[in-house]
């Protein structure tokens, strides 16, 4: 339902659905119509398309690459193609000036033809902005490590494939990070049940039935 | 090559193991690890020539945890991240879910959200400098430090009737109001809290233990901490004068004046001189804070259920051990879609095999220290 590509349309589609709706509720009920405006006036869109220099430069450098700019509360978020995702990084860092990965993590939409997310904040120490990159990535694609150009990436990018399964391609060590190494499964993916759990490990390394 | 050891999971480059050298197993259960973390230290006679760190023992999934809880049931399970800085995991958890209603609490509430969340970056650094010194080999200032953070301890408990998982804050703002004497025992704590940071500073800035054993120990230049993501003190001891509280205010703290100290050669020992001196204005903070804590409402109108408009937020804040941020995305129901949290003691700990190469291993406890983390927050 709140799938990325449908995300920055809903509200443009549901503002002509409120007007019509307004009138017909406080008409129902005038008298608590000053405790009910707030609620009737129609919300601002959360996400809005983004245009502006930074994305401008990057549209310009790498046009079809850039799928779409959008703000969400103020937050702005580039979304790439994952082809060009690490040239695009390797651009953030040395033009735009975003030498810091400040947060690298992923997002399972399972019903999704692509069916991850790749998020990375990405904050510029000489600027002081913030912008958030995100590229789709089908289950069976591998992305390109961003370790080269950001290295606190190493462990961010082992986390991921720990919990997601995403397979880095170019990083110095990948293996799981939190869980242990033979562990069947990647957890955060939405089909990982919250009670499910490698119980074939748990009974041979723990010498317990169930780590519940 | 009859005396060489293959050791597939040190290093993928250098997995072989010279005649003089050995992998020596550091923890889990060491005191000096702060908790469970093990690391795998490759050894030249006593010099650390690599290292690696294995992680997961506190793993709790508290990620996937959010995903079946609503948002506000899961604001009690981030004070079990950081353990010894509760509030303000709880403080940046808030502050996101309020960005992502686009609600905002009351200044009253910031205001004693400021304090406490101050009073919380002393204790942490408190309990830090007493466990660090200790590791180093220095038991006084434990039980100096102790004393001290059990003063704040028990304004929290006055507060919110807990001292560690405090569960302080809640979306939109507060529960409970300042209590009565509030301001009284925060006054009191910060007039008398100026002479004991002159205390562990007697006890230790220019004691020739101290500062030989950590001096130039655990060298992180700017560009490494950049790169390596390391944030909070150990970025400031290198020299960057940045601090989220500045560079991005959130809760009340544009409201008042303090300095960002920095240090300037990112070692164990200006690692030590900022955080004391982040206690030092932390105390300032919390003086000019009480003296003027507006009236007024404590919560905003959020309502009972919690439904945020579909879509993301990140928000970060500045917690004693760096970056603290989380990422939430909303599909409009009551449970979040996603919950990533990044936690500073995980990213920071990266930075740990940089840092010890070329060290004696009784220097990579030093390290370990001066890199306060908690493995609560490293594992989640």
């Amino acid at each position: 339902m709140a799938d990325e590509s449908k995300a920055p349309q809903s509200p443009e589609s549901s503002q002509p659905a409120t007007p019509g709706a307004t009138p017909a509720s406080p008409a129902a009920a005038a008298l608590p119509s000053p405790a009910a405006k707030p609620a009737a006036a129609p919300p601002p869109p959360v996400q809005v398309p983004l245009e502006n220099e930074l994305t401008r430069r990057y549209r310009e450098r790498f046009g079809r690459a850039i799928l779409d700019a959008i703000e969400d509360r103020k937050q702005a978020i580039l979304i790439v193609d994952i082809a060009q995702f690490l040239e695009i990084a390797r651009y953030s860092r040395d033009t735009e000036k975003f030498d810091l990965l400040e947060d690298y993590t992923a997002v399972d939409w399972p019903r999704r033809e692509k069916r991850f997310d790749l998020v990375a904040q990405l904050y510029s120490f000489p600027n002081n902005v913030r912008l958030r990159l995100k590229t789709a990535i089908g289950a069976d694609q591998t992305a390109d490590s961003l370790t080269s150009v950001w290295p606190v990436a190493n462990w961010l990018e082992r986390e991921i494939f720990d919990l997601f399964g995403i397979a880095f391609q170019g990083h110095p060590g990948l293996k799981r990070i939190l869980l242990p190494d033979e562990w069947q499964g990647h957890p955060l993916r939405k089909d990982y049940d919250i009670l499910q759990q490698d119980t074939a490990w748990v009974r041979e390394n723990l010498g317990i039935e169930s780590g519940q | 090559m009859a005396d060489t050891v293959r050791d597939n999971d040190l290093h993928p480059t250098d997995t072989l193991l010279g005649a003089d050298e050995l992998v020596l197993n550091m923890g889990p259960q060491h005191p000096s690890t702060h908790g469970v973390l093990r690391v795998k230290l490759k050894l030249d006679g006593e010099r650390v020539i690599g290292s690696e760190c294995v992680i997961g023992y506190l793993h709790r999934g508290v990620e996937k945890i959010a995903e079946s809880r609503s948002y506000q049931q899961f604001a009690p399970y981030v004070d079990r991240m950081d353990y010894v800085a509760a509030v303000s995991n709880g403080l940046g958890y808030c502050e996101a879910v309020e960005k992502l209603l686009m609600a905002e609490a009351p200044p009253r509430a910031q205001v004693i959200r400021t304090i406490l969340a101050e009073l919380q970056r002393i204790a942490s650094h408190l309990l830090w400098l007493g466990t660090h010194a200790l590791d180093i080999g220095a038991l006084t200032p434990l039980f100096y430090c102790m004393r001290e953070r059990e003063e704040i301890l028990k304004i929290f408990e006055k507060y919110c009737g807990a001292r560690l998982t405090t569960h302080a804050f809640r979306i939109g703002g507060l529960q409970y109001d300042a209590y009565d004497t509030l301001e009284k025992d925060v006054e009191r704590f910060c007039k008398d809290f100026e002479r004991r940071i002159q205390e562990y500073s007697d006890l230790l800035t220019g004691n020739s233990i101290w500062i030989g054993r950590t001096r130039g120990i655990g060298l992180l230049n700017a560009e490494d901490c950049i790169a390596l993501g390391a944030s909070g003190p150990i970025l400031r001891a290198s020299g960057v004068k940045w601090d989220l509280r500045k560079a991005m205010p959130y809760a009340a703290y544009s409201q008042y004046n303090f300095e960002i100290p920095v240090g300037t050669r990112g070692d164990t020992y200006d690692r030590y001189l900022v955080r004391l001196e982040e206690m030092r204005q932390s105390r300032l903070i919390c003086l000019q804070a009480i003296e003027n804590i507006p009236a007024g409402p404590i919560m905003a109108r959020v309502g009972k259920v919690l439904k945020p408009p579909p879509g993301e937020v990140y928000h970060s804040i500045e917690a004693p051990k760096g970056i603290l941020g989380y990422y939430i995305l909303s599909d409009g129901g009551t449970q979040p879609y996603r919950v990533r949290i990044r936690p500073p003691s995980f990213i920071n700990l990266q930075a740990l095999d940089k840092m010890v190469r070329g060290h004696l291993v009784g220097d990579v406890v030093a390290i370990i220290g001066t890199l306060d983390i908690v493995l609560g927050e490293v594992d989640r």
